[in-house]
């Protein structure tokens, strides 16, 4: 049972909850970089919550079925066809031997997530399935996919929820508002420069990717000059290079670095910057470290359910 | 005592423990015994540990530890200042075949510094080397402790591949690249031995706070030596302090 991939799409990858444990010795994390969508098409396909899926970006794959599967496309609507019937994002459907599943571009979100009942059956390295192309880690030879490859689909029971069955998941729209609690080093940058990230509202550059949204807006002035001795870095860490114009650290990021980071994104804020596109707009909004850690814990105990 | 560090909140999943504002020995040493201390109590949700020179930051899942326990296990860790784990350190004695095909810029190294290629090696195969932090690629060793007269800069056009194992001087740092990358540094040499393997448990052998030996060998050796690597029969020597 597999998927065998006709077209790949420009970024088509295998990843899943990220390799926890290892960032000590220097290895990202990786992983999905939208979880809600992840999550959510997992717990409708009743799969380990960690299961495998196919993450693609702005353009989607062709790909065939060589048995029968149920499968998921969550997140951005990219024009998913069973042959020739439209389906929709978030919902479940069907496939029979044979079928083609093709997917165009992106016509909300930026990312669509690929899954399907089982999970896609990869080998684990350091606990994890997840494609890390810069240390040629896991996924498909630790590279992105290509024409020809065969994914084998782990064996699974039949449960699932019902064919059309579907979740709610909104892709942004306008300008979108990420949450962020201000440190590690907001000490570092004057007044003026905190009000100015709170307020500003930022665009989505080109030369963002899975490892940083790089942004454009007026530029920060640190007071102590814009590095520090190297640290360590969270998922929606916001770093602020010499340009003083911030970029948020995302699922591919070095484990660590030496730009002062102004503020942290929202664990849950973070499925939608994934979703965000090159010339979308971002607003930072100023949460305080309990309100955050509330809505983390809100948010987690959603995820794994429906 | 009063408190020689300060908590850092990094948003609602992490938080840095950052001691001191300098690259010191000393300061690196607290926060490796700080950060083996918490390992050590194998709390859940404590998802990475990421030790750094003067800092570590721990990821976690709020869901798994709430923040009240979070941080009385950090200042727990953070309190002993008599360092019960600075004694649990490995050397690792790593072969260099150093100059020739093997070290490009051996010569480079040793015309920079006014002196003989083979003193070059001997200044950098006598000195002991600790690891302050891995990162950058997985496995990348920040060593502290380079001979200040082999300081070299960077070289002006970087090379595009650097090849696994090579050894090489950058500024004031030297260290090992654990896999092919494009790079800037100075190669005086180059390891047969693979520190980063990704099959093997750990993928990386050494750990922060680790101390690194170089050894010079011959070029019969390294072939030797890249032959065993291959068929699974060589162990690098360590040494327990």
């Amino acid at each position: 049972m597999a998927l065998e991939i006709i077209n790949p799409g420009p970024l088509s990858t295998v990843q899943d909850g990220g390799g926890k444990g290892y960032m000590q010795a220097g290895f990202p994390r990786a992983g999905v970089m939208d979880d809600y969508s992840f999550y959510k098409a997992n717990a409708l396909l009743h799969n380990d919550p960690n299961a495998a899926v196919i993450e693609m970006t702005m353009l989607g794959v062709k790909a065939k079925f060589t048995a029968p599967c149920r499968f998921v496309a969550a997140g951005g609507d990219f024009g998913g066809m069973l042959n020739d019937t439209p389906i929709r994002p978030n919902t479940v459907y069907q496939a029979a031997a044979g079928d083609l599943l093709s997917f165009g571009a992106a016509k909300s979100g930026c990312r669509c997530y690929l899954a399907v009942k089982g999970g896609f059956d990869v080998p684990m390295i350091m606990g994890s399935r997840s494609t890390d192309i810069k240390c040629r880690l896991g996924g498909v030879d630790g590279r992105k996919l290509q024409k020809g490859d065969l994914l084998p689909i782990c064996p699974a029971d039949t449960d699932a929820s019902p064919n059309g069955a579907s979740f709610h998941n909104p892709m942004p729209q306008g300008v979108a508002r990420l949450r962020a609690v201000p440190g590690p080093q907001d000490d570092a940058f004057t007044a003026d420069d905190l009000v100015l990230f709170f307020s500003q509202p930022y665009t989505v550059t080109a030369e963002s990717d899975r490892m940083g949204m790089k942004l454009d807006g007026a530029p920060l002035q640190s007071k102590n000059g814009m590095d520090i001795i190297s640290d360590g870095i969270a998922f929606g860490a916001v770093q602020v290079p010499r340009s003083g114009k911030p970029i948020v650290l995302m699922a591919d990021r070095q484990t660590v670095g030496g730009y002062a980071k102004i503020a942290t994104v929202l664990t849950c804020d973070l499925h939608i910057a994934a979703q965000l596109r090159p010339a979308d707009r971002v607003q930072f909004v100023k949460t305080d470290l309990a309100a955050a850690q509330a809505a983390a814990v809100a948010y987690r105990k959603t995820l794994y359910s429906l | 005592m009063k408190k020689d560090y300060r908590i850092l909140p990094c948003g609602d999943s992490a938080v840095t423990v950052q001691f001191g504002d300098v690259i010191s020995p000393e300061i690196n040493a607290r926060v490796a015994s700080a950060a083996a201390r918490l390992a050590d109590m194998r709390l859940d949700g404590i998802e990475d540990i990421i030790p750094t020179y003067r800092s570590f930051t721990v990821c976690y899942d709020p869901c798994a530890i709430d923040s009240g326990a979070l941080l009385h296990a950090l200042r727990k860790a953070c309190k002993a200042k008599k360092d019960m784990n600075s004694g649990k350190k490995t050397v690792f004695y790593i072969p260099v075949a150093y100059g020739s095909e093997f070290g490009p810029d051996l010569h480079n190294v040793a015309a920079h510094a006014g002196i003989t290629p083979l003193e070059v090696v001997r200044r950098h195969a006598t000195r002991e080397y600790m690891i302050y932090m891995l990162g950058f690629l997985p496995g990348f060793p920040y060593l502290s402790g380079m001979d200040p007269s082999l300081e070299t800069p960077r070289l002006e056009n970087p090379r595009t591949a650097i090849p696994v194992g090579a050894v090489g001087i950058g500024g004031k740092q030297t260290g090992i690249y654990p896999i092919a990358s494009p790079g800037g540094w100075n190669l005086i040499g180059r390891t047969p031995v693979r520190p980063y393997d990704p099959q093997q448990a750990p993928p990386v052998i050494y750990k922060a706070g680790d101390i690194i030996r170089f050894v010079p060998i011959t070029r019969a050796e390294y072939t030797r030596i890249a032959a065993e690597v291959k068929n699974g029969a060589y162990k690098i020597k360590t040494e327990a302090r």
